[in-house]
């Protein structure tokens, strides 16, 4: 059919994203991410009510490769999506929409999120 | 409101597919107080956790056998739940376009999410009851 062959306006794959549309569909990721991780918050808890070898259980796993990976990921997705989420109420106020200013605010989030993630597995540590 | 004598239109035939039904600044309202209060919940959490992360369990259960620490700990369990059901309501409601499967992935994530607070909150209480 004809009408197949006319020009679209271009869509998402055409673009090349800029680093604040990146974080803003990084934040959706990422509390979609947490919330499947409050899963590992919730088994964690609950095994505690159920006593010392469930608890144990939980303990050993989080203490493995695979769950120090969980919980790597899950501290970095929880800092980013605390300050990104910082942001958003700064916006709600109607404040730093300027592009110079997304930028800037860009970059204390990333930063932000990276120096809690390291802070906090320090002192784990 | 006056209606139009000269429609045959039922109320609702007149408002439906017209949109809000004024629930939207609720939610909207919600995920923000939500949002708020989990900054410095998390925060205690957080150290919650680093302060745990090599304890024992006996340590693990003086810890929310503490007061102050299970009523906090409640707290973040409630509001963290619910700020996990708004914002994925959202995801939802966003990206997913039947509205058959939009429905029923949005009334199963509710039940997912005050299901888990439920438990979590309880499992926090029997710690502190039983310590």
């Amino acid at each position: 059919m004809a009408t197949q062959n006319r020009p679209l306006s271009p869509h998402l794959q055409v673009y090349r994203l800029p680093l604040t549309a990146l974080m803003s569909i990084t934040h959706r990721i990422t509390g979609v991410g947490l919330t499947f991780g409050t899963l590992l918050l919730a088994w964690w808890v609950t095994a505690a009510s159920y006593g010392k070898p469930e608890f144990e259980q939980v303990q050993a796993f989080l203490g493995s490769w695979i769950g120090l990976t969980l919980l790597l990921g899950f501290s970095f997705a929880l800092f980013f999506h605390l300050c990104n989420g910082l942001r958003h109420l700064f916006w709600d106020f109607g404040r730093y929409f300027e592009l110079h200013e997304t930028r800037r605010a860009d970059v204390f989030v990333l930063i932000g999120a990276a120096a809690l993630t390291a802070a906090t597995w320090v002192m784990v540590w | 409101m006056t209606s139009n004598s000269s429609s045959f239109r039922s109320p609702l035939g007149r408002v439906r597919g017209l949109g809000s039904a004024k629930g939207g600044t609720h939610h909207w309202w919600l995920q923000r107080l939500t949002a708020i209060a989990l900054i410095p919940l998390t925060m205690w959490l957080v150290a919650s956790i680093v302060t745990l992360s090599g304890a024992s369990y006996d340590a693990f259960i003086l810890w929310f056998g503490q007061p102050a620490n299970a009523t906090v700990m409640i707290l973040f369990l409630g509001v963290a739940f619910h700020h996990a059901q708004l914002g994925m309501q959202v995801v939802i409601e966003d990206y997913v376009s039947r509205h058959a499967w939009r429905v029923t992935l949005n009334v199963l994530v509710k039940f997912a999410c005050y299901g888990l607070a439920t438990l979590t909150i309880v499992s926090i209480l029997t710690i502190a009851f039983g310590a």
